[in-house]
């Protein structure tokens, strides 16, 4: 009656988020009074195996075979079912990344499981059933869901769950799924993945600019605040549709929702829907021209001023703080 | 070519989120109701795919009768046909085995949904119904393109972009960037008053999971404006500590 954490990597390294949700899945089993079994897909050395043992993980399960090294959801969902199976696990964590996002819906429909996406805090339960709060209405609100399935999977935010460490003696066993050739009718060819960037929906901190740059030529200064800052880089809405920026940088209520610590937003005015996707970042800064910007009411603190000669200036404090 | 559009009827996103006073229900009066973004963008995606061919595209929406004047502006962007399953949407899960439980009677090669629905957030109906029908699914697909039956599919994963492929039939959640949301002109309008609305019972589903209650986002504190950069830096590092 282990509970069941699936953990992704990338190219043989865990994700922060593959700490995360070993560290919830360690609270639920706590409270449970059970443990955790985490599975890996993919070729991942024991030695970074062992990683997820420091967050809680007794048991680990390696699933290593060739055809199952690229990610392919219909396939893996199956492998996670089968694992579940051997664990006798009826709660199964996972993060709600994108690739989580293709997964968890068709491993709970493969469990006939309930499914909570979205979980931005620890579930809560009463009986045989789990209560979890997750967003809603792209983060204008947020419900909780009770699964009163008697599998549950659980899909945890990314950033929502610090990594907690909890030091376990790990046991890594390897195993063998049954998958079925029929499984992996879709073939992946080729990954495209920018190394150096700092991924948006994991990002602690976050540079984000509008329409204020006043054109994509003026960008270079945010790159080089986020360099400084270790943050990802994102724009608004109205930046995207001209083209300025690739649409995966859209944040808001139709692009991606964040959830930084800090989240700085330079030249955004601060539509509804561009609100919508930031508003659960942990502290907000507002650099916008307009003094009336409805940015401003809910930033955390403002600064009064053009970006284009702002940016420069904190860029250059952020770099004299860094080195004292 | 058949197309099968999902279609999701949400409140529009300029639309302030409140609920009934013991909070376990969202309150809908005064809002107005659109298209999902998403689902728009993956209508749209299947009108440039169907265009001068004999392709079809139907628009299938679960929902009561309010949603109607959402689904004939589905009609009017140039779907051929709709179905409504006359059901409020309990949730993701429902939805999905409405879905699915129509497509398995028919014969789509392509099922289209958005990438998530904007109320609740799910990004899940593309996934669930790809199990149902034990075929390929994609979510939050950018691109793709169809070439006899093979499918070229660009989705977006953290950092970068995965280049897939598939045969035909699929699932796919589109997101930004697959085709521009296509405004109805008046030809549209009109013909789509007498184009089909077919009207489908709902059948039995399990309940698995349901929403207790909702919540408010909690009111943030008082913006503290400040001169110079440095000061920031310094409140940044000191009081929210988050440098």
């Amino acid at each position: 009656m282990a509970i069941l954490v699936y953990v992704e990597n990338i190219e043989g390294k865990f994700k922060k988020s593959a700490f995360e949700v070993v560290s919830y899945a360690k609270a639920i089993a706590q409270e449970q009074s059970t443990s955790v079994t985490a599975l890996s897909i993919g070729n991942v050395a024991d030695e970074e195996l062992n990683k997820l043992a420091a967050f809680g993980a007794s048991k680990i399960v390696k699933v290593d075979q060739e055809q199952l090294k690229q990610f392919i959801n219909k396939a893996y969902a199956a492998v996670i079912a089968e694992a579940a199976s051997k664990e006798q696990a009826h709660i199964i964590v996972l993060s709600n990344s994108f690739s989580g996002k293709g997964l968890a819906p068709r491993l709970a429909a493969k469990l006939e499981a309930g499914l909570a996406d979205g979980a931005m805090e620890l579930p809560t339960f009463s009986g045989n059933d789990l209560q979890v709060k997750k967003t809603a209405f792209s983060n204008k609100a947020f419900a909780t869901e009770v699964i009163t399935a008697d599998k549950k999977v659980i899909a945890v935010n990314p950033n929502s769950h610090e990594p907690v460490r909890s030091e376990e003696t790990p046991v890594i066993e390897t195993l063998s799924p049954s998958v079925d050739a029929g499984d992996l009718n879709l073939v992946v060819k080729d990954i495209v993945r920018a190394t150096d960037k700092i991924s948006l929906p994991e990002a602690e901190i976050v540079v984000s600019a509008g329409r204020g740059m006043k054109g994509p030529e003026n960008w270079a200064m945010i790159e080089e605040l986020a360099e400084v800052l270790g943050a990802a880089t994102a724009c608004s809405k109205p930046v995207s549709d001209a083209g300025w920026r690739p649409h995966s940088e859209h944040v808001g209520q139709t692009g991606i929702v964040v959830s930084p610590n800090l989240y700085i937003a330079i030249g955004i005015s601060g539509a509804i829907q561009h609100l919508a996707g930031v508003s659960s970042s942990k502290t907000i800064v507002v650099i916008n021209k307009d003094p009336e910007a409805p940015f401003f009411k809910v930033a955390d603190y403002g600064i009064v001023g053009d970006a284009l000669e702002i940016v420069p200036k904190l860029t250059a404090a952020i770099q004299a703080h860094k080195a004292n | 070519m058949r197309i099968l559009v999902c279609i999701s009827h949400v409140p529009d996103t300029t639309s302030k989120i409140t609920f009934n006073s013991d909070h376990t229900e969202f309150n809908q009066s005064g809002v107005q109701f659109i298209i999902n973004p998403y689902d728009e963008i993956a209508l749209a995606r299947a009108v440039e795919l169907t265009e001068g061919t004999d392709g079809s595209i139907t628009v299938i929406n679960v929902g009561d009768a309010s949603t109607e004047p959402t689904i004939r502006k589905a009609l009017a962007v140039g779907a051929t046909d709709a179905v409504r399953i006359d059901a409020a949407p309990r949730d993701a899960w429902f939805v999905a085995k409405q879905i699915a439980h129509y497509a398995s009677e028919q014969s789509f090669d392509l099922i289209l949904t958005g990438r998530e629905s904007i109320d609740y957030n799910g990004s899940q109906v593309a996934a669930l119904v790809g199990e149902l029908l034990n075929i390929p699914s994609v979510s939050i697909v950018k691109k793709f393109d169809i070439q006899d039956r093979e499918i070229t599919i660009e989705r977006e994963i953290e950092g970068g972009k995965e280049v897939l492929s598939t045969q035909l039939p699929v699932v796919l959640g589109t997101a930004e960037g697959v085709a521009e949301p296509k405004i109805p002109n008046m030809r549209g309008i009109m013909s789509a008053r007498t184009k089909s609305l077919q009207v489908v019972p709902a059948v039995d589903v399990p309940v698995l999971s349901s929403i207790s209650k909702y919540e408010s986002p909690a009111p943030r504190g008082q913006v503290a404006m400040v001169d110079e950069v440095e000061q920031l830096v310094n409140l940044l590092h000191t009081k929210a500590k988050v440098l």
